[in-house]
């Protein structure tokens, strides 16, 4: 079992609540998730109570994640875009705490359920297509039709365009999800390799040497897509606002 | 998805066991799931987790919108005024600074000039006083040398008078002693003035 790589991801109950049936109850996952939410808000509450005019190194932390997204989010949407300023700061420290979070050994790794990176991405494509209708009514609808396309292309150019903006919240979610599951059954597959080879005597721990190598490697690079993941997830979600704010091509 | 697939039908008929177990042994504590779905793709724990997931982002969302961001962009804001603040108030003084060196070497350029005349006042001025101290000296002394001159002629014609009285006289002794006759003393001072226009 210890060497299973799938086992990481199982969930376990840690307070069943049953509704009628419906299995809500408070999970390993669901206590990584506070876990997450406590850390991240905690951090950036603590790090900026200080206000100082001069930052110490903590509240640096906290103004230069600020200033990521911010700039992240003005360079995609422009300034009428940082009304959405909350939520992507929101998604982009969820996301990259949940990811960090799940980089601790025997740690449950939030966003490497389908569910969850689904969810978030159907929260940022429903905030685009009611926004989207509610600020431009049917104009929004403009976005599946590119100006400067021949009559005769139209309807496949807007077939594609209304394919490709379906698939949006389902590649904005595997992304993520697909990242964070393979990159974790990696590790542990390397790290498997360990263990099952220095079994073997001294030739094995002489050959455990290579994939331990590997394990450290892939863990450095592991903490590059835990960040990572969370970058591209916040500017996919800024683009994707803008074309809620802009839908004109 | 591949995966899941194969996984799932592998282990549909233990799944399908479980989840019937499940159902009868509400409450207690066990490993739902864990039978054979791949875990990520086991529609058992969606409900939990997209509950949880609505719960803790929903409050992290007001945590974020209601205390962190206001209170890191008014940091961000406050610091942003100060400095510029700050900037314009070193420009205000860099301004002062610039006026004050304005008004200083407008001042001593003032103070050039001033000293200019002043010295070329006091240089005519010197200079007229010794003029005037000249052409008085010279003045005196022209005075002094017309003076002189004129006492030099006076003595010179007096002197001269005298010569011709003296010559008279000596011409009247020669002439007693060498020809014992007398002369008179119109034709004796008739001759001296022939002699003296000749000798001249």
């Amino acid at each position: 079992m210890s060497n299973d790589p799938i086992h990481q991801f199982q969930i376990s109950k840690l307070i069943p609540l049953d509704f009628n049936g419906l299995d809500l109850s408070f999970t390993n996952s669901s206590l990584f998730m506070v876990a997450t939410v406590t850390a991240a808000s905690g951090f950036l509450v603590w790090a900026t109570s200080g206000r100082g005019l001069v930052p110490g190194r903590m509240q640096s932390i906290a103004e230069m994640s600020y200033e990521f997204v911010a700039s992240t989010l003005r360079d995609a949407a422009g300034t009428q875009g940082m009304k959405f300023f909350p939520l992507v700061f929101s998604l982009f420290m969820f996301v990259l705490v949940a990811n960090l979070f799940g980089m601790f050994p025997y740690f449950f790794t939030v966003t490497s359920h389908i569910i969850v990176t689904f969810a978030l991405a159907m929260l940022v494509i429903l905030t685009v297509i009611i926004y989207g209708f509610w600020k431009h009514g049917l104009h929004f609808l403009g976005l599946f039709v590119p100006s400067g396309v021949p009559g005769a292309l139209l309807p496949l150019v807007v077939l594609i365009e209304v394919i490709s903006f379906l698939s949006r919240p389902i590649s904005l979610s595997v992304r993520l999800f697909a990242n964070m599951l393979a990159g974790h059954i990696t590790l542990k597959v390397f790290a498997g390799f360990v263990t099952s080879l220095s079994a073997l005597g001294a030739v094995g721990i002489g050959g455990a040497i290579l994939p331990l190598a590997m394990a450290v490697a892939l863990t450095g690079l592991e903490f590059l897509v835990a960040f990572l993941q969370a970058y591209v997830f916040a500017v996919l979600t800024c683009m994707y606002l803008n074309d809620a704010l802009h839908p004109g091509h | 998805m591949f995966i899941s697939n194969a996984w799932a039908e592998e282990q549909s008929g233990a799944h399908s066991s479980t989840d019937g177990a499940t159902h009868t042994e509400t409450g207690a504590v066990h490993d739902a799931g864990h039978g054979g779905v791949f875990p990520p793709f086991d529609p058992a724990s969606f409900a939990s987790q997209l509950l949880w997931l609505a719960i803790t982002f929903g409050v992290f969302y007001l945590l974020m919108a209601r205390i962190a961001i206001p209170r890191i962009s008014s940091i961000l804001e406050v610091r942003r005024d100060r400095i510029s603040q700050d900037l314009d108030e070193a420009n205000r003084m860099r301004e002062e600074a610039d006026a004050a060196h304005a008004a200083y070497e407008h001042e001593l350029a003032e103070a050039r000039k001033n000293a200019t005349a002043i010295a070329q006042k006091a240089n005519d001025e010197a200079k007229a006083a010794a003029e005037a101290e000249r052409q008085k000296t010279e003045a005196g002394l022209a005075e002094k040398l017309a003076e002189a001159e004129a006492r030099i002629a006076g003595i010179r014609a007096k002197a001269l008078g005298d010569v011709d009285e003296i010559a008279a006289g000596t011409a009247e002794t020669i002439v007693k002693e060498l020809l014992g006759g007398t002369v008179t003393k119109a034709d004796l001072a008739k001759a001296v003035s022939e002699a003296a226009k000749q000798g001249a």
